[in-house]
Formats: structure tokens, sequence, C-alpha cells
């Protein structure tokens, strides 16, 4: 077996403040292979890919590469040893060029001073190509659409020519049709001796693609083994450390009266011709859970933000218990009874630069208010450690920074900021976007939960299965229009899916 | 379940801290350093020097100290939002300008062909609400018409340089003392007069710094500044009105620069329309060395007074020391850039 490991990481261990994200782990990277690196969040997964990357620093261990030990202090040394990554975020100037993209840092040059764009280009060109994307190198990144982005990405790393690839959930953003692209390049590249490292939470894709799966849990190294005679239920006993019910089945709760209503909701585009939101209509009902399914570009996020408050909109009826949601002022509608668990932790949810405690108080602090305008300290204490509770929150300190925490225990505190708001309706987008199995259960008893407190839940989730497993309802958007609404009882994965492809003129029949 | 995984996450800490008490201490040593640098400097001094400490050096240094910590004051707000003000030597200028002409001129009303004197807390009053207004301009200029903080401020440096200096042609206002028949005298007791030793500037430094202390850590206000400079995107979708209060530092910055003018005003009992040049310099460098971060978001009112007796007994010292003006301004440039560098480093060992 020995024979065939290029790289090897030993005892590799990872301290950081408050927690230690790895601790003696071993991984092997097989040459001309695919070793599929699979755990919840906080796992380490992209800790340990990071520090083979040369990207962060490992506190003990060593990484032998062709038996010999090497120690890349950043991303240019890992590369030049051969050690290629693509990152779970991506990492483009959306104001450059596609070809100038995929060649920052690396640019053909004539005489080693001017950039050769022809030759960039000609090479970006036949990147795309074999990527089976049809893009223009000429076109700025900022206006492809995120799949696209991500096979620029993809093409960046193939640039480099490198013998082991690390991909860090590449396929987050693809389509189906692009993933099939993706691994079949995989396959080309393992043709040619190249080791890859795959990291996905997609568990079918990497039964797909790999040939060795490694499984990490709380930064242990768990088992490693051929791909070979195992089953989903093996990794995901390993991944979670008990047994985990393949289908969700939400506890019952009841469906009362309508709370939130909207009519002939219309969102203009900026610029364009088509309306953003077209004429959408919709209810919620207290202890509902209304699942929202399309498309990227359906409208699911704009809604949302209309609920909130944050776009020029405009709408005939659009009702919280029957009081007119008027004002365009995002604290008076959470005032009113409604709070939006955003998409996106980093970039909308969370504050990096507060702790734990201030991340989950900021919207409820007038909550808080005692004499002389001052927050009563003890009150927001205990409301906090209330919900760190209740969500069960793994955390050592809520004072520690927000970036302590894991990806799943971080969304847990935007779900718990937005419950200490009090909210009627909750609007999560996405709640379970980049958090590993036994988290979105827990996300999941959440809403129920919640749902049986008589709130009315409305998310977006562009995974079916998810939707499938957890709404009362479904409502299908495609290009800012509702399409169709389904009960639970009468929805199939087919029919959502064609009803999410209406107005695309694509022929969904696979 | 839920109690054993809770467990486990405490344990991996302590086993840390055993590791690594030196770098913890490490890192306090670092968290204090203003504080430590502060000390360091008035222990040097009071040793090579015997003047230093002797009481009217020390309410000399105070004073000079009041002015830019009122200042570093309103900034430290502006800057946690992200922002930044360059106006506020101008407002100072402009403040005494006029509070300078109410006292000497009155208030003229033409329409009415009279003119109006007032007493000298109205007056005081209707200096910060000018303060205040210029402040309000700034915020609705950034947060109205989308600006940069930069060059909104940058031009109000000019406006209100150039309103200054049209109020009296470029004159100064001399002699405020008001007359007792028009009722408006006692202005220069704001500069002249003292409380327990020490003088009112001190004690209004020593007022407001309580104040937005409080206003920083316990009122919603100051947490949504924090955020709003942490990250506005998820301040505004976690109800935070990003835009009023963003505007209302503005206005806290500009009732800060109209109280330095009037001090100013009062100490001189004259006004003059350059004064306060390249103050705003100084407030900005009180507000780093203490220790506040110019991305905002990271910071502390207390840093930045701290910050400014740094600036502030390093400038005494070296003038009791006979050091040549030109070496004191190399000086405090090389420190501000220092404490900027060390700050650098604490954030890397932050996030080791």
């Amino acid at each position: 077996m020995s024979e065939n490991i290029i790289a090897r990481a030993e005892q590799i261990t990872k301290v950081y403040p408050g927690t230690v994200a790895l601790n003696k782990v071993d991984f092997n990277i097989y040459e001309g292979k695919v070793n599929v690196l699979i755990g919840e969040n906080g796992a380490g997964k992209s800790t340990l890919m990071k520090i083979l990357a040369g990207v962060e620093q490992a506190t003990s261990g060593r990484i032998i590469l062709k038996g010999q030990e090497i120690k890349p202090r950043n991303p240019r040394d890992a590369e030049e040893l051969g050690i290629g990554i693509i990152y779970q975020e991506l990492n483009l100037f959306p104001n450059l060029n596609v070809s100038e993209n995929i060649f920052i840092s690396h640019e053909r040059t004539v005489g080693g001073l001017v950039i050769d764009h022809r030759s960039q280009e000609n090479k970006a060109k036949e990147l795309l190509k074999r990527l089976e994307q049809p893009i223009n190198p000429k076109t700025l990144v900022s206006n492809l659409r995120i799949g696209q982005q991500q096979i620029v990405e993809i093409a960046k790393v193939l640039a480099l020519e490198v013998q082991i690839l690390i991909m860090d959930e590449p396929t987050s953003a693809l389509s189906n049709a692009e993933v099939e692209v993706l691994f079949r390049v995989i396959r080309e590249l393992k043709a040619q001796g190249v080791s890859i490292v795959y990291i996905s939470h997609k568990l079918e894709e990497l039964m797909q693609i790999g040939d060795y799966i490694t499984i990490l849990r709380d930064g242990n190294l768990i088992a490693e083994a051929p791909m070979e005679g195992i089953d989903l239920k093996w990794i995901v006993d390993n991944m979670v450390g008990r047994d985990a019910s393949k289908i969700y089945e939400p506890a019952a709760h009841d469906i009362g009266k309508v709370i939130l209503s909207v009519r002939n909701l219309t969102l203009p585009a900026p610029h364009g011709k088509d309306n953003i939101l077209d004429d959408v209509s919709l209810d919620l009902r207290e202890g509902e859970i209304v699942g929202l399914y399309g498309l990227m570009g359906a409208g699911r996020t704009e809604l949302f933000e209309c609920l909130m408050g944050l776009h020029p909109y405009y709408a005939t009826e659009m009702t919280l218990d029957g009081k007119k949601l008027r004002s365009h002022v995002v604290s008076n509608r959470i005032e009113q009874g409604i709070m939006l668990v955003p998409e996106d932790r980093q970039r909308e949810g969370l504050v990096q630069t507060l702790s734990i405690h201030d991340n989950m108080i900021l919207a409820s602090l007038q909550r808080y208010l005692a004499r002389l305008l001052s927050l009563n300290t003890k009150k927001e204490k205990d409301a906090v450690g209330q919900y760190v509770h209740d969500l069960s929150i793994k955390l050592s300190n809520t004072r520690n920074l927000i970036s302590s925490l894991s990806g799943g225990n971080q969304q847990k505190v935007v779900v718990g900021k937005a419950l200490l708001t009090n909210p009627r309706v909750l609007l999560m987008d996405e709640p379970t976007r980049g958090i590993d199995v036994g988290a979105k259960e827990e996300i999941f008893n959440i809403m129920v939960q919640l749902a049986q407190q008589g709130l009315g839940i409305l998310f977006v989730s562009t995974e079916l299965k998810e939707v499938l497993a957890i709404s009362d309802r479904i409502v299908v958007m495609s290009k800012g229009r509702v399409i169709r609404e389904f009960n639970r009882d009468e929805a199939t994965e087919q029919a959502l899916v064609e009803a999410s492809a209406v107005g695309h003129g694509v022929d969904v029949a696979q | 379940m839920i109690k054993a995984k809770n467990d486990m996450s405490v344990a991996d800490p302590s086993q840390i801290t055993q590791r690594s008490g030196l770098a913890i201490l490490g890192k306090i040593l670092v968290s204090m350093r203003a504080f430590i640098a502060l000390f360091l400097l008035l222990g040097y001094f009071a040793i090579i020097n015997d003047s230093f400490l002797t009481q009217s050096n020390l309410v000399i240094l105070t004073k000079q100290v009041a002015i830019n910590a009122i200042l570093g004051i309103g900034m430290t707000f502006v800057i946690l939002t992200g922002g930044i003000d360059l106006s506020v030597g101008s407002i100072v200028g402009l403040a005494g300008m006029v509070a300078g002409a109410l006292i000497n001129e009155g208030l003229i009303l033409e329409i009415f062909g009279i003119v109006v004197y007032f007493n000298v807390w109205i007056i005081i009053a209707i200096t910060l609400i000018v303060g205040m207004f210029i402040g309000l301009a700034n915020g609705v200029i950034i947060t109205r018409f989308n600006v940069a903080p930069f060059i909104a401020t940058l031009g109000m440096l000019y406006v209100a340089r150039g309103l200054a200096l049209l109020s009296a042609n470029g004159a100064t206002f001399p002699n405020l003392v008001g007359s007792p028949e028009l009722g408006n005298t006692g202005f220069p007791e704001l500069g002249a007069g003292s409380l327990l030793g020490l003088p009112y500037s001190v004690w209004i430094m020593i007022f407001l710094t309580i104040l937005a202390v409080f206003i920083a850590r316990k009122t919603p206000f100051g947490r949504q500044v924090y955020a709003i400079g942490g990250n506005e995107r998820a301040a505004q979708l976690s109800g935070v009105r990003v835009k009023r209060i963003t505007l209302l530092t503005y206005v806290i910055s500009g009732f800060c620069s109209a109280m330095v003018g009037l001090i100013i005003a009062s100490q001189l009992v004259a006004a003059h329309p350059a004064t306060g040049e390249t103050f705003e310099l100084n407030a900005i460098a009180a507000v780093v060395l203490g220790g506040t971060s110019l991305a905002g978001g990271r910071g502390t009112v207390f840093g930045t007074i701290i910050g400014a007796f740094v600036i502030g007994v390093l400038r005494n010292g070296m003038v009791l020391e006979g050091l040549s003006s030109f070496l004191q301004i190399i000086i405090t440039g090389v420190v501000i850039i220092l404490a900027v560098v060390i700050d650098q480093l604490q954030v890397r060992l932050q996030q080791r």
C-alpha cells in the first residue's frame, strides 16, 4: 500500500485559541487516486487542507512529500512543490477578466515585464474548453454567474499543472451537468497521475468519485478505507458517531391561522426589463413550515429581502397578523415580528469582530434596556445563556470571538440572534448551507420545535431532499414568479424540478 | 449528549492555558501596551527632569491633553464605524469664531435692524449646536449621498475653515470678555477657571470620557457602532439603523470639536480663524495610539484617552528637555508608527 502514497501528513496537530482543531491526524495522499475527506463541520477538514497547502502552519507534526519532509510556509511554496488548492470560498477578483484571474501571480510575460495577454487568453480558452464552459476569457468575472466563477476557480488550479490537487467543496455552486464535467476532468487528471484530495458534504458525490475515504471527527482521525465495499450508512455512522436516521421525519405540529400574507409583490429590476419578482402572492400560517424551492435567480432571496423591507417593491398587500408591513426599515419589520436568517453567515449573518454574546444580542438590544438608556447586562446574559442552552451551541465562553466557533455552531448563533427578537415569522435562507449532516438534523429539529411553538417558518433550500423532508407546503418559484404550490403529500422530486424549470427553456427530463 | 459535548469543549482550552501561560502573559502585556508606554514615559521624564512632576507642569500638561482627548473621543466613535472625520480641526476654528462673533458683535438681525446679544450660556449652547450641525452635514453627505467619509470630511475641512475665515474677514475676535451692560460677561472663566485645582477643561474631558465609555459599552447605540464597523451588512440585516447611527457619530464628533473650539477661544480670550489646523491629525493619532483599528469595529474610548496622554506627555517632556521642536515632530511620528506596528503584531497574536 505504501508505494503509491505520494504524500503523507503525520501526527498533525493544530491549536487555535480556545480549540484544538486537529489532534495528531495522519492523512495519506495516493498517487493518481482520489482520497475523499469528510467529516462534520468543525471536524478539521479545511484546516488540514490549509496546512497541506501552506496557508496555515501546523502546531506540531510533519508533512512528507515523496519521502522528504516539506515545510510550506505559504501557498506559493506549496505550489512550487506541486500542491494546488481550490478553496471553499471563491477567491476571484471580480474587477479582472477571466484569463487575468486564471493567471494571477503566474502571469505569462514577454521578457518578464509585459503580460502576454494573447498567450494567456489562448491557454485560458483551452482550459475552459476542457471544462466544457464556453466562457470568453475576456469576460469580467463579475459578469459570470456563481457556477461559472467556480469553474474559473477550477481552471485557475488546472493552469498550475500541479501533482497534488486539493478541492474543498468545489461543487457547492455547480449544477448537475457541471458536476459531471468536473468529475470527467478529475478522472482525466487521475489518468495523468495527479493525486486528488476531495472534500464535500454531498455523500453520493463522494461515493461516486472517491478511491479512498478518510473521515475526521472533532479534529481526530476516525477511519481511512478504500472506497470499495463501503456504504452510505458506514460513512454517516463514522462521521456522526451515532446512528443517523436516513430520512428525516418531522414531529407533528399544528397549523393555525394565516399570519403572513403577501399579494401581488413585484420588484422591478434596476436596469433590466424583467421584474426580479413578478406578482408573487403567498400565505404562511401559524406553525407552518413552508419550503421555497427554485433555481438560482428564481428570486427567493429577493423575496426575503422584500419581506424585511430592503427593496423598493410594490405589493397590494403585505400583512403580518393582519397588520400592514409598511415601513421600509428593517428594525420596524423585526419589531413587527419578522426576522431573517441570511444565506451567507460570514457576509450577512455575523459581525466577525464581535463576541458570540454581542452577535446574538445584536438584533434585540432594545429588549434589554434598563435605566438611563443603558443595557441590563444580567438580563442580556440570561437571554443569551438560555438560547445557547436551547440550541445546544458548543462553546467555551460567550465572550469569545464568534470566529472561534465552527460553521454549524455559528449558524446556530445566527438562529439564536433571530429567536431573541421573539419573531412570529422566521425567514431562513439556506439554513443548512455548508453544515454537516449532524448539524443539519439539529437545525431541522429546531425548525420543527419553533413550528410547534406557533411560529411560521418560510425557508429556502436548493437541496430537494431537504425541502421535501421538512416542509408542510412547498412553493416553487422560477424567474421571479410563483409557479406552483405543493402540499406535503403531493410533492415529488420530479414535480418540483419540473416546476422550477418553467421559463428556463431547459429540458429537465434526465 | 449535549452535556458531554460541552464538557469536551471546556476541557480543551484549559489544556492550552496551562501550556502557554507565558504567551498569555505576553498577550496581556501587549494589550496594555499604551498604558505601559504611558507609565514608562511618565517615569522617564520624572527622573530626568525635576520640573516635570511639579503641580504647575502637570496642570499645563493635562490642559493640553484635554484638547486632544476631547477631539479623540468624537473621533473614536467615527473610526469605530469604519469612517474618519478630517473636519474636526476646522470645526474647532469655526466654533471659536462663532462664539467670538456672538460675544463681540452679537447676532445681527438686519431685517429687524437690531442686534441681539446673548448671555454666555446661550452662546455656548449655540456654538455647540453649530458644531453638531456641521457634523450632521458630514453625516448626511456620507450616509445619504454615499460619499466616502474621507472625501466628505476633507471637503468639510475646507468649507468650515473658509467659513471661519469669512466670519471676520480673516481677522481675530479679540478680548472676548463681553460687557456687563450687554449681560454677556464670563466667557474667559471656561478657560481660566478651575475646580479642586483642576481646570474646567480637564473636568470636561473627564466628564465626556465617562459619558463616552458609558455610551460605547452600555447603550444599544454603542454596540451598534461596533457592529457597523465590524460588518455593515450583517448589522443592517439585524435591524441596526446603519445610516442613522453612522450619522450620529459625526454629530458627536462635531459636538466634541465645538467644545474644544470654545475651550481654546476662552483660554486665549480671543478667537482666531486659523485655530485648530492639523488638530484632526493629532486626534486620529490619539485614537490609533489607543489601539482602535482604522478599519472599524475594534477599539475603545479609554484607549484613545491613554493615547492622547502618551502624545501629551511625550511633547511636554520633550519641551521641558529643550529638545528641538523639529526633532519633537519626528519623534511623535515615529511613536505613532511604532504603535500601529505593535497593534498589527497583536492582531497576529490573537489569530494564532
